[in-house]
C-alpha cells in the first residue's frame, strides 16, 4: 500500500528565504501525523503545501501514490481545518458543512443525509439553523471540523487548530480529535507549536526546525531519545551539560563531568573516546533527597518551584554543577527541602543521553 | 435651556438646509408640473393636468387624445443606458477593487487616491476631450485609417455606445470605492477555506466573495446607477442630442421647448424612479438583516 501522503525533496524559497530546505517525510494512511517546531519552522508553509496553497520552488508530492504538485487545492481530495477556522459567515452551520458536498454536485438527499450525520457527531445537531458568529468558540471548532470532514477527504490537514480555546476546551479536545481520527480513520496531519498536544495525540511527530526536518519518530521515542539537540530542548525540560568522552561499552559512554564527576551516557553513537559531548538528562530522573541514598551526591537546593503534582528543584552540585530536578510531591504537599537547605540528588541509571551537537 | 431645545437647536442647520433647499424647491416644481405653461416659459397660475396627460398621451388637432409612446420610449431607454451602463462599471471597477484590495496597506491608500484624480478635472472638459478623441477625424480614427484598418472613419461619437462609454468613465470611481470598501474588510482567508472546499477561482467569488461584499456592490451600482439615469453630460455630449435621454429631454422643456410645466412633470417622474431604486434596495437590505446576515 502506498503512502497516504509523500513529500519527496520539497524545496519552498520567498525570494532568497528559504522556508523548507529539501523536506522528505513519508505520512503513512490512517496515522495521526504532527507536525511540530517552533514559529517559523516551515510547518504551516508545509501544511499549505499540502493542501495547495503554496506553489514549491522543487520536489514532489505524492497523495496514494499520485503525483499532486501541480494540482489546484480543489482538485485535491484534501481538507482543511483552519486555524481561525474560517467558517463562511454568510451560511448558517448546515451550508456550511454542506458547502464541499455541494461543490462535488452530489445527490441532494446525500448531503442532507451527510450534513445532519456529521452534525450529530459534533452534537451540534440543534444549531444547524445557527449561523457561525451565534456560536462558542469551540462549537465553531467542531463546525469546522465537521465541514471538512464532510466529503471524505483522504486527509485532513489541522492547522492549530486549538490554538485559540481556552486550556479546558483545549484538553478536551485533544481527545476529541484523537478519537475522531480512530473512528473515521482518515489520515490526520496535524500542525501545533504545543509540544504537549503533539505528545497527547500523534501516532508519530516531525520536530521541524528552520525549515529542516530534525527527527520523525514516536512521541516517546521523540522525548526519551531525542536525535539532536533542538529536539532535546524543544520537546519537554532538559539539563544539558558539557561532558568528556572517556571510553566507550555497549553503546553507552562513560563521561568526565566538570567538578570530578563522573556519569555512564547512553545512545553514545558516533561519539570518540578524548572526544566533548552534550549529554542531556530530564529533570524527573533526577531525585532529591533528604536523607543520604545510594549513588547519591551532596548538593545545595537553590531554588524551588511548585507546580502542583510535582515541585521543581533548582540544585548545585557540591562541584559547581547546577541542575534542574522534578520530584512528584509528598502526600501532604510539604517540599522535600527548601531553598538554601543541603541534601542528595541521584541520577536514575540511563538518565543521561549523549548528544552530538 | 432643556435638553429637549437643545436638540432642537442642534439639528437646527440641518432641517433648515433640508427645508430651503430641498422640500421648498421640490414643492415649486411639483406646483409648476399642476400650472398651465406660458408660451414665453414660465407658468400661468391655473391648474392643469396637461404636463402628466403629455407623458402618455398626444392630443390631435379635434382635442380628443392618442396614446403616444415617444416620451416613455426615451424614459425606457435613459433606463436601459443607466442599467447597462451599471452592469457596465461592476465589471470593470469590481477587478480593479479587488486588485486594490489586496495589495499591501500602504501601496491601497496611493492607489485609492489615483482612483479620485479624475475628479480634479471638471466634467465639462474631460468628457469634452472625449468628444475629440471620438470624432471621425478624432484620435482613433486618425490611427485606424494610417493604420490602414479601414478607410472610412468609424462612427463613434454620437452613438449610444459613446453614451455609455462616457458613462462608465464618469461613474466607474463610485463603483470602485463602495466595492473596496467592502473588499478591503473581506477575510480573503474565506476565499482559501472555499478553493479548498473545491471551488475554482469563480465558484470561490460566486460562493464566498459576492455574497460577502454584496453590501459594496449594491452601495456601488445605486451610486452609478441613480446619477446616470439623470446624467446631462454624457448623453447631450456624446450622443449629440439625437438619441435622447430624459436629462436632455428636461432641459429641452426648459429652454427651446419652453414648456416649465412639462419639465418639472418629467423631473418629478425622474425623482420617483430614484426614489423607487433606493426604497427596492433599503427593503432589500432590511429584510437581509432582519434574516441574520451581515
Amino acid at each position: 500500500m502506498p503512502q497516504a501522503v509523500e513529500i519527496i525533496d520539497v524545496v519552498k524559497k520567498y525570494g532568497s528565504f528559504t522556508a523548507l530546505h529539501n523536506v522528505t517525510l513519508d505520512i503513512r494512511p490512517n496515522e495521526f501525523f504532527t507536525l511540530l517546531g517552533p514559529s517559523g519552522c516551515g510547518k504551516t508553509t508545509l501544511l499549505r503545501i499540502i493542501a495547495g496553497f503554496e506553489d514549491i520552488t522543487g520536489g514532489t508530492l505524492k497523495l496514494f501514490g499520485n503525483d499532486i504538485t501541480a494540482l489546484p487545492p480543489d482538485r485535491r481530495p484534501i481538507n482543511t481545518v483552519f486555524q481561525h477556522y474560517s467558517l463562511f459567515p454568510h451560511m448558517t452551520v448546515a451550508e456550511n458543512v454542506a458547502f464541499g458536498l455541494r461543490r462535488l454536485k452530489m445527490p441532494d438527499a446525500e448531503i442532507t443525509r451527510r450534513v445532519a450525520e456529521m452534525l450529530e457527531m459534533i452534537k451540534l445537531s440543534s444549531h444547524a439553523g445557527r449561523r457561525p458568529h451565534q456560536l462558542s468558540g469551540g462549537q465553531q471548532q467542531r463546525v469546522a471540523l465537521a465541514r471538512a470532514l464532510a466529503p471524505r477527504p483522504k486527509v485532513l490537514l489541522l492547522d492549530e487548530p486549538l490554538s485559540a480555546l481556552d486550556l479546558k476546551l483545549r484538553q478536551a479536545m485533544r481527545m476529541e480529535l484523537k478519537t475522531l481520527q480512530q473512528q473515521t480513520g482518515v489520515t490526520f496531519i496535524f500542525v501545533t507549536h504545543d509540544q504537549e498536544e503533539a505528545l497527547a495525540m500523534s501516532d508519530r511527530i516531525a520536530v521541524l526546525s528552520e525549515g529542516r526536518v530534525q527527527q520523525i519518530d514516536a512521541p516517546q521515542v521523540i522525548y526519551e531519545h531525542p536525535a539532536t539537540r533542538f529536539v532535546a530542548d524543544f520537546i519537554g525540560d532538559a539539563n544539558f551539560l558539557t561532558a568528556g568522552v572517556e571510553q566507550l561499552e555497549d553503546g553507552r559512554a562513560h563521561c568526565a563531568l566538570p567538578g570530578g564527576y563522573r556519569l555512564i551516557a547512553r545512545d553514545a553513537g558516533a561519539a570518540r573516546p578524548g572526544q566533548r559531548v552534550s549529554l542531556f538528562l530530564r529533570p524527573e530522573k533526577l531525585s532529591v533527597h533528604d536523607g543520604p541514598v545510594e549513588d547519591g551526591i551532596g548538593m545545595t537546593v537553590r531554588t524551588i518551584v511548585y507546580q502542583g503534582d510535582a515541585t521543581d528543584y533548582v540544585v548545585e552540585l557540591d562541584g559547581g554543577i547546577t541542575l534542574r530536578s522534578r520530584c512528584e510531591n509528598r502526600i501532604n504537599g510539604d517540599p522535600i527541602l527548601t531553598a538554601g537547605e543541603r541534601g542528595f540528588l541521584r541520577i536514575a541509571p540511563d538518565a543521561a543521553k549523549t548528544l552530538l551537537d | 435651556m432643556t435638553p429637549h431645545r437643545a436638540t432642537l437647536l442642534g439639528i437646527a442647520p440641518t432641517l433648515l438646509i433640508i427645508g430651503v433647499l430641498m422640500v421648498v424647491p421640490m414643492i415649486i416644481m411639483a406646483a409648476y408640473s399642476l400650472m398651465e405653461a406660458s408660451s414665453f416659459g414660465g407658468v400661468l397660475p391655473h391648474f392643469s393636468a396637461e404636463a402628466y396627460i403629455k407623458l402618455l398621451f398626444d392630443r390631435d388637432l379635434d382635442d380628443s387624445l392618442a396614446f403616444d409612446p415617444s416620451y416613455m420610449i426615451i424614459l425606457w431607454r435613459s433606463l436601459r443606458i443607466a442599467g447597462l451602463a451599471t452592469l457596465i462599471t461592476l465589471c470593470v471597477g469590481f477587478p480593479v477593487a479587488y486588485f486594490i484590495a489586496t495589495r499591501p496597506p500602504e501601496q491601497r491608500t496611493l492607489l485609492i487616491f489615483l482612483i479620485t484624480i479624475p475628479f480634479w478635472t471638471n466634467l465639462l472638459i474631460r468628457t469634452y476631450s472625449w468628444v475629440l478623441i471620438l470624432r471621425d477625424t478624432g484620435l482613433i480614427n486618425t490611427v485606424l485609417q494610417a493604420g490602414g484598418l479601414t478607410d472610412q472613419p468609424v462612427k463613434l461619437l454620437y452613438t449610444e455606445g459613446a453614451i455609455l462609454f462616457g458613462l462608465v468613465y464618469t461613474y466607474a470611481p463610485f463603483m470602485v470605492l463602495p466595492l473596496y470598501t467592502s473588499l478591503e474588510k473581506l477575510d480573503f482567508r474565506l476565499v482559501e477555506a472555499a478553493r479548498d472546499l473545491y471551488c475554482g477561482p469563480w465558484g470561490a467569488l460566486r460562493h464566498v466573495v459576492l455574497p460577502l461584499v454584496k453590501p459594496g456592490l449594491v452601495a456601488g451600482s445605486i451610486l452609478v446607477f441613480v446619477p446616470c439615469l439623470g446624467a446631462f453630460v454624457a448623453p447631450d455630449l456624446l450622443g449629440g442630442g439625437k438619441e435622447l435621454m430624459i436629462s436632455t429631454l428636461i432641459q429641452l422643456q426648459f429652454t427651446s421647448s419652453r414648456n416649465w410645466p412639462f419639465g418639472a412633470a418629467l423631473a418629478l417622474v425622474l425623482l420617483a424612479l430614484v426614489m423607487l431604486t433606493l426604497t427596492v434596495s433599503a427593503v432589500r437590505q432590511a429584510r437581509a438583516t432582519a434574516e441574520g446576515g451581515h
